[in-house]
């Protein structure tokens, strides 16, 4: 029933966010079958110029959310989202990169720098992955968060050498990007972004239970029957795949991989049966509100996606925080 | 040899390659539905010597069986549903309740994309009335007391339906009426159910009380092993812990009690 509700949501968000605009445009035209499309001016908005928007922040969020929500409970630790594994500094670095040299490649529609922001991104967790492999026993999983939080640092500072030598236009663009922006041309990079995301959530699909026990320790987990290793790898490997899809979407928006597992856990309670697929809607649902809030709250200038998640999102959090204690 | 259901025989262990041996060639036989006790001083192997017999660790050298069965030869889920494990201490990240972590016993019956049935809830309530925390199901499991926490976790291990359940200083940060409390509760699932345990302890009056047999334990290696009578002695309380005490048959208590006098020279 609660997954329910979040699913309503979510298909609400989908629906009604592209009503909203510089044209007003109305459902019940868009859904009008008696007008030829080509004749249709308000489904041709709602399709072509707005849906694929929504849709990529749906993606996007979801993708982010629920990555978030696997590191967490993987990490047992509460501050484990793809901004503190350096997974979103690695995604930045390779998008960076990708703008600064004029990167001229493309792969099924997608162009250079999603591509290169979605290596950036598996490389850092293959980083992140392959330390946690390395670590010896008995080493606590925040010797892992502090390896992010280090990989973080240190690839920002690599971010912000080559923004130096970069000159003023590529500078601006890459600031753009860094600050998450949704704006996608057509279905072209939204299909391109959904198949790893697909496959992510095939093993997600395989996690609740197995994340409840790890959240209790890997060694309880394995005493109640987990295969240890084999879990960590399919739930990396998951949260790896559908975060790489995401930032190279939308860029490293921030605050979703945290906030949003957190707000779900709050309504939902810890249970990963609940708290995934919850998870999963509501991010869609949060990020498409906090994409309208971006393109309308000063229109015509659009804002960053990136600031109004974390200016909704923060305070929110603390909002839910409190009240709570 | 025959009337072992649980066996360590010769086993070594190192955490680090080529490290100190923190346990060197132990064995020891659990029987079917009796309380085996572990003792031995700080650092002497107890728990990894618990790792060893839960699969959760494996051992250099030596061997572990299950009736018999190597236990290396067991999937994770195939040996979790004949031996749970109650760890020291469990600390949850998230707001589990009572319920959800008693039902993650139920982990090893489920298939990769079951999750648990009206079956399985059956079974957890069931466990919980066992250990006498039935009222505490909707609680979030962070809110108990220690004394409660354990009898939950212990719920858990039950809820795993396995004959064999191994307890970590089951008693160790607990006061003395939830030590007296958990000890009651360990004798009666013992003597209702028939549960094999295994039980690592610093409380040797404990141990004494529930134990039809205890291993002592010493630098990684066997000191002792028997009737609980037999091993533990005033000289052998010496050995483990440089300790001088009295060991004496308590009439009241119906087995050997042992009051520590002073640090023995």
């Amino acid at each position: 029933m609660t997954i329910g509700g979040f699913g309503a949501l979510a298909f609400l968000a989908c629906l009604l966010a592209p009503l909203v605009g510089s044209t007003t445009i109305h459902l019940s035209r868009v859904f009008d079958r008696s007008i030829p499309f080509a004749d249709n001016v308000d489904a041709q908005i709602f399709f072509v110029a707005r849906l694929p928007r929504v849709l990529a922040a749906a993606l996007v969020g979801s993708g982010l959310a629920v990555a978030g929500v696997v590191f967490q409970a993987l990490l047992r630790n509460p501050l484990a989202s793809p901004d503190t594994l350096g997974v979103s500094a690695g995604a930045a670095l390779g998008a960076m990169l990708a703008i600064t040299f004029h990167a001229d490649f493309s792969l099924l529609s997608v162009s250079a720098v999603p591509l290169a922001s979605f290596a950036g991104s598996l490389g850092a967790l293959a980083i992140v992955y392959g330390l946690s492999a390395a670590r010896r026993r008995g080493q606590s999983t925040m010797v892992l968060l502090l390896a992010g939080v280090t990989l973080t640092a240190l690839l920002s500072a690599v971010v912000r050498f080559v923004q130096y030598l970069a000159d003023f236009t590529e500078t601006f663009q890459t600031v753009r990007w860094l600050m998450g922006s949704l704006d996608v041309a057509g279905y072209g990079p939204i299909l391109a972004a959904a198949v790893p995301m697909a496959v992510a959530f095939v093993g997600f699909a395989t996690l609740p239970r197995v994340l409840d026990l790890m959240s209790l320790g890997t060694e309880a987990a394995a005493a109640r029957g987990v295969d240890v290793t084999r879990a960590e790898r399919v739930a990396l490997v998951s949260a790896s795949l559908s975060t790489g899809a995401a930032v190279s979407l939308g860029g490293p928006v921030a605050f979703v991989g945290i906030i949003v597992p957190h707000l779900v856990r709050l309504i939902v309670g810890a249970d990963h049966r609940l708290v995934l697929p919850a998870s999963a809607l509501f991010g869609a649902a949060f990020l498409i509100g906090c994409d309208l809030v971006a393109r309308t709250a000063l229109a015509p200038v659009e804002l960053p996606v990136g600031i109004v998640t974390a200016i909704i999102g923060g305070p929110f959090f603390l909002w839910l925080l409190f009240r709570k204690a | 040899m025959s009337d072992a259901v649980l066996e360590a025989v010769g086993v070594s262990f190192a955490y680090e390659r080529h490290g100190r041996l923190v346990l060197d060639s132990a064995s020891l036989t659990v029987k079917p539905r009796t309380i085996l006790g572990l003792l031995g001083p700080n650092g002497s192997g107890k728990t990894t010597l618990l790792r060893l017999i839960a699969g959760t660790l494996v051992p250099l050298s030596g061997r572990v069986t299950l009736d018999g069965a190597d236990v290396r030869r067991l999937s994770r889920r195939d040996l979790a549903r004949q031996i749970a494990v109650v760890p020291q201490e469990t600390h949850t990240t998230f707001d589990f309740t009572v319920l959800d972590i008693v039902l993650m016993g139920r982990y090893p019956h489920l298939g990769a994309f079951e999750l648990e049935g009206a079956a399985d809830v059956a079974i957890a309530r069931e466990a919980l009335a066992a250990t006498g925390t039935a009222e505490l199901a909707a609680r979030p499991f962070a809110t108990l007391s220690g004394g409660e926490k354990q009898r939950v976790v212990i719920a858990s291990a039950l809820a795993q339906a396995s004959s064999i359940l191994l307890l970590d200083e089951p008693t160790a940060s607990l006061d003395l009426g939830y030590q007296i409390e958990i000890a009651t509760l360990l004798t009666r699932l013992n003597r209702d159910r028939g549960t094999t345990m295994v039980i690592s302890t610093h409380d040797l009056n404990l141990a004494a009380a529930l134990c039809s047999e205890v291993v002592l334990l010493r630098q990684g290696q066997v000191l002792a092993r028997g009737a609980t009578a037999d091993v533990l002695t005033a000289a052998h309380v010496r050995t483990l812990y440089g300790v001088d005490a009295d060991v004496q048959f308590h009439p009241r208590a119906g087995h050997v009690t042992v009051v520590p006098i002073a640090r023995s020279v």
